[in-house]
C-alpha cells in the first residue's frame, strides 16, 4: 500500500506534468502515492477567519479521509500543504470547533494523520543519501536555483518544515541529485500569490524580480515545489526567449528566460525515468535546452564538444 | 560582619561601585573575567549626548581602580562558588592561567609586537585582529598581557612536540622578554575570599546577527553590529579611528543604520527595548559624517526613544544640522549585491517601500543578558527574569538590591540602560552597601554598650 496522497484541483487541472511526475518519482523511489478516495477541493486558501468553523469544513473532511487511508498522508501542491498542514494546527488549538465541525459532517477526525509534503518525506523516510544512491543521470553542471516562495514555510511555527529565512530543503534536494546550487537572495521572496487574479500586474512585477535576480547570481533554472509560484515566476517571462538563443539574441534586444521547474520534473531527469509528458513542454521558458531530448539526461559540456567536433 | 565587599564584573557599572566604596574606606574585591577592566565602555568611541572620547573619560577611573589602596584587582578571575549568608560569604575564585608572571612582567608591550600569530579579537568585535599574547587594548588596566592557549603555537605543540622529544615550536615570547616573564607551564590558581556583601556588575552582550537570517545571519562581512562600529569609530581602534568597511577596506560612501535588529521583537528576538540604540545611532551616523563629509547616513526606525537629559536635542542636531536621514519602518531584508549591500525596508511615512544600495549596513542588535547568567543566579542564589537579566528585590523601589540579602545588583546585568543610569544604580548598590556596613558597626557599638 502506497501513501495517502492529496493531488488538489491545481495539479488535477492546469499543473498535471508536476502530479505526474510526482507520481513517478515517488514510485520510483520505493514509496507510491495513493491517491485519497473521493477528494474534494482544500479550500485554496487557509481560513484567516478563525470563528468561522465552516471555512474549516473542507480540509477536516479531507484529514478524515487522509485519517482512514493511513498515518501519514502527503501532498505536492504547496498550497493544499500549508492549508491541511495550518487547518490541522487550528483544529489542535480549538477543540471546540472541532467537535462542532465533526457534529456537522459526520465524519469524525481525531488528529491522528501526519500531513507531510513529498519533499519531506523524501527528506526524512527516503534521506538525501538514499537519493542520491538512486541518481542515474546526475544533473552535473546544471546551475539550479532553488525558489521557496512563502507557503511553504511560513508560518514556521505551524508549518515546521525548514527554516524560513534561510532554507535548505531544496537546494538539497537538488545537491543530492547532482545540481549546482545557485544561492540568490530573492529566494523566500512572496511571488505575489493569488495577485495573480486579482491584480496581476503584482506578481508579474514581483516574478520578473525573482526571475532577473536568479539570473543575475547565474542561474540556468529555477526550480520549485508550488504551482502558484511556477505561474507567477513563468508568466512573466512569456516573452522572453529560451535559454538556447544564446549571446547574439541577447545582442538583438531578446531577454534570456530562466525555466522555471518542479524538483520532481528534476528528479524524474536525473533518475533517468521512461519519458512520458510530464508538463515540460508546456511551459512559458522551454526547457528543453539544458537536456537531451532522447535521453531525458543532462547534456555534458564534453558531449556538446564531441558533437560540434563532429 | 565582615565590612567587605566583593563587585563582581569590572564595567563601569563595577569600577563606579568600587570605587565608591573604597573612597568610603572599606576594602573592596573586584572580579573581572576579562585580562583587564573597562567593560564594554572601553570599547566605544565617544559618548552620547556629549561625544566626549569614551577612553579619556574612562582611563582616569581605570587608573584610580588599578592603584586604589582599598581595591583589590582580581583580573582574569571568575566566581565558582558562593557560601556563607550576608556578612560572610565565602567566595571560591577560579584565575585562568595568564602564561605571564605579572609581578615581574613591567608590560613593555616586546612580546605583542613579537608574537607572530594574529587571531580573531573579541574585544575588536571582528574588525580587526589581536596576537596570541595580548592586552585588550594599549590603555588596559592592568597593562599586563596574557597568552590565549588555543591561538599560541608554544601551547599547542607542546604535547605532540615533548612526545618526539623536541621543544614545542615558536616561544618567541619567552626568548624575547627582557624580563623572563613568560611562564608556559602556568595553571589556573584558585583563591578563597571572605565578604560581608556582593555587587554583581556583570553587564551584558550583544545579540548575534546569526540569529537574524533576514540581515544575513551574520553571513555578509558589510553587515556589522554597532560595537562593531564602535570599534571602526574609535582612534584606539583596529583601523585608529578611519571608516573602513571590513570586507575591502574601502571607505563606505553610503551606511545604512538599522535600529531595533532583534529588540521589540518577541517571534524572532528580545521583547523588550534595549533603550541605547536610539542614541548610539544617531551618535554613530554623526560620527561617520565627520569623518566622510560627502557619506549617505540612513536610519530606519520604528520610534526615536530619547528620554534622557539633552537626548531629544541630540536627535534633532543629527538630522537638522548633520543630515542623517531617516526613515519610519523596519527592514524586511538585508542582502549582498555585488560590492554592495542592499537594505530593502518600508518608509510608513511616505508609505513607499525603500531600497537602498549601501557600502556598510550597521545593526543595532538587541542587549542581552550575559549568555551565563542563569548560571551566575544559581551559583549566588539570587532571581533572574523571563528575558535572563538579574530580579531586583522592588523595581521601584530598591533597584539595586537582589531578592538574596547581603546580594546587589547594578548595570545592564537587571536589563538595558546607558552610561548615566549605569552609574546612578552603581552609586546605588555601593550607597545600600555602605549603609549595611554602618548598620553592623552601629549594632556592635550597641552590644559593647550593654
Amino acid at each position: 500500500m502506497g501513501i495517502p496522497y492529496f493531488p488538489g484541483c491545481t495539479l488535477s487541472t492546469t499543473a498535471t506534468g508536476y502530479d505526474r511526475s510526482g507520481r513517478a518519482v515517488a514510485a520510483a523511489l520505493g514509496m507510491p502515492l495513493d491517491e485519497i478516495e473521493g477528494w474534494q477541493c482544500c479550500g485554496a486558501t487557509f481560513p484567516l477567519t478563525t470563528d468561522n468553523s465552516m471555512a474549516f469544513v473542507a480540509p477536516t473532511r479531507i484529514l478524515t479521509q487522509a485519517e482512514h487511508a493511513g498515518d501519514t498522508m502527503t501532498t505536492l501542491c504547496t498550497v493544499c500543504y500549508h492549508v491541511l498542514k495550518r487547518s490541522q494546527a487550528a483544529l489542535d488549538r480549538d477543540p471546540e470547533m472541532l467537535e462542532r465541525i465533526n457534529w456537522f459532517t459526520e465524519q469524525p477526525y481525531t488528529g491522528q494523520v501526519r500531513v507531510t509534503h513529498l519533499l519531506e518525506m523524501l527528506r526524512d523516510e527516503l534521506t538525501w543519501e538514499g537519493l542520491r544512491e538512486a541518481v542515474k543521470r546526475p544533473l552535473e553542471g546544471l546551475h539550479v536555483a532553488p525558489y521557496y516562495g512563502c507557503l511553504l514555510l511560513r508560518p514556521a511555527d505551524e508549518m515546521q518544515l525548514d527554516d524560513p529565512e534561510r532554507p535548505t530543503i531544496l537546494a538539497d534536494c537538488m545537491k543530492a541529485l547532482g545540481a549546482e546550487v545557485i544561492d540568490f537572495p530573492y529566494a523566500v521572496e512572496c511571488c505575489g500569490s493569488y495577485l495573480a487574479v486579482e491584480k496581476a500586474e503584482v506578481p508579474e512585477r514581483l516574478g520578473k524580480q525573482i526571475v532577473e535576480s536568479a539570473k543575475d547570481s547565474g542561474a540556468d533554472c529555477i526550480v520549485t515545489a508550488c504551482p502558484l509560484c511556477q505561474f507567477n515566476l513563468d508568466h512573466p517571462q512569456r516573452d522572453y526567449h529560451p535559454p538556447y538563443v544564446g549571446d547574439a539574441a541577447e545582442s538583438l534586444g531578446l531577454i534570456r528566460g530562466v525555466p522555471v521547474l518542479y524538483f520532481t520534473q528534476l528528479i524524474a531527469v536525473a533518475l533517468d525515468l521512461p519519458r512520458p509528458d510530464w508538463g515540460m513542454d508546456g511551459l512559458y521558458v522551454d526547457p528543453m535546452p539544458f537536456f537531451d531530448e532522447d535521453a531525458w539526461g543532462v547534456v555534458r559540456e564534453d558531449e556538446e564538444e564531441e558533437e560540434a567536433a563532429l | 560582619m565582615i565590612p567587605r565587599v566583593m563587585v563582581i564584573g569590572g564595567g563601569i557599572a563595577g569600577m563606579q561601585a568600587a570605587l565608591d566604596v573604597a573612597n568610603s574606606g572599606y576594602e573592596v574585591v573586584l572580579v573581572e573575567r576579562l585580562p583587564s577592566i573597562g567593560g564594554h565602555m572601553a570599547q566605544l568611541s565617544e559618548t552620547f549626548p556629549t561625544l566626549d572620547c569614551a577612553q579619556c573619560i574612562m582611563t582616569p577611573r581605570t587608573v584610580e581602580v588599578g592603584h586604589h589602596d582599598n581595591i583589590q584587582l582580581m583580573t582574569y578571575s571568575e566566581v565558582e562558588s558562593v557560601e556563607g549568608e550576608a556578612g560572610a560569604f565565602r567566595v571560591r575564585l577560579r584565575r585562568e592561567p595568564t602564561y605571564v608572571d605579572w609581578d615581574v612582567c613591567t608590560g613593555c608591550g616586546l612580546c605583542q609586537q613579537k608574537c607572530p600569530f594574529k587571531v580573531e579579537s573579541d574585544f575588536e568585535r571582528g574588525v580587526g585582529p589581536r596576537k596570541a599574547i595580548y592586552t585588550l587594548s594599549p590603555q588596559a588596566v592592568p597593562n599586563k598581557p596574557v597568552i590565549d592557549p588555543d591561538a599560541c603555537k608554544w601551547l599547542l605543540s607542546r604535547a605532540e612536540r615533548e612526545a618526539q622529544g623536541k621543544r614545542p615550536q615558536c616561544g618567541a615570547c619567552a626568548k624575547l622578554c627582557p624580563t623572563e616573564s613568560i611562564r608556559f607551564d602556568d595553571e589556573p590558581l584558585y583563591f578563597e575570599e571572605e565578604v560581608g556583601a556582593i555587587i554583581l556588575a556583570t553587564g551584558y552582550d550583544l545579540m548575534s546577527p546569526a540569529r537574524l537570517p533576514e540581515y544575513g545571519g551574520g553571513t555578509i562581512p558589510d553587515v556589522i553590529d554597532g560595537l562593531a562600529f564602535e570599534r571602526l569609530l574609535a582612534s584606539s581602534g583596529p583601523t585608529a579611528g578611519a571608516v573602513q568597511r571590513p570586507s575591502d577596506g574601502r571607505e563606505p560612501e553610503t551606511i545604512v543604520f538599522v535600529q531595533c535588529a532583534g529588540s521589540r521583537d518577541p517571534e524572532r528576538g528580545a521583547p523588550y527595548c534595549s533603550k541605547i540604540c536610539c542614541m548610539y545611532t544617531a551618535k554613530q551616523a554623526m560620527l561617520y559624517k565627520h569623518r566622510v563629509h560627502h557619506g549617505h547616513a540612513h536610519v530606519f526606525y520604528i520610534d526615536i526613544r530619547a528620554g534622557g537629559k539633552r537626548y531629544e536635542e541630540f536627535i534633532r542636531r543629527g538630522i537638522e544640522e548633520e543630515g542623517t536621514l531617516y526613515h519610519r519602518g523596519k527592514v524586511s531584508k538585508i542582502y549582498r549585491d555585488g560590492d554592495k549591500v542592499v537594505v530593502r525596508g518600508a518608509d510608513t511615512l511616505s508609505g513607499e517601500q525603500v531600497e537602498i544600495a549601501a557600502d556598510l549596513v550597521v545593526l543595532a542588535m538587541a542587549v542581552l543578558p550575559r549568555a551565563d547568567a542563569p548560571d551566575i543566579a544559581g551559583r549566588l542564589g539570587i532571581e533572574i527574569d523571563e528575558n535572563g537579566f538579574f530580579v531586583s528585590r522592588d523595581d521601584e523601589f530598591d533597584p539595586a538590591v537582589s531578592t538574596r540579602p547581603g546580594v546587589y545588583l547594578a548595570g545592564v546585568a537587571t536589563g538595558p540602560k546607558d552610561i548615566p543610569e549605569t552609574v546612578g544604580q552603581a552609586s546605588g548598590a555601593a550607597g545600600k552597601v555602605l549603609g549595611l556596613f554602618r548598620q553592623w558597626q552601629a549594632q556592635r557599638q550597641l552590644e559593647g554598650v550593654l
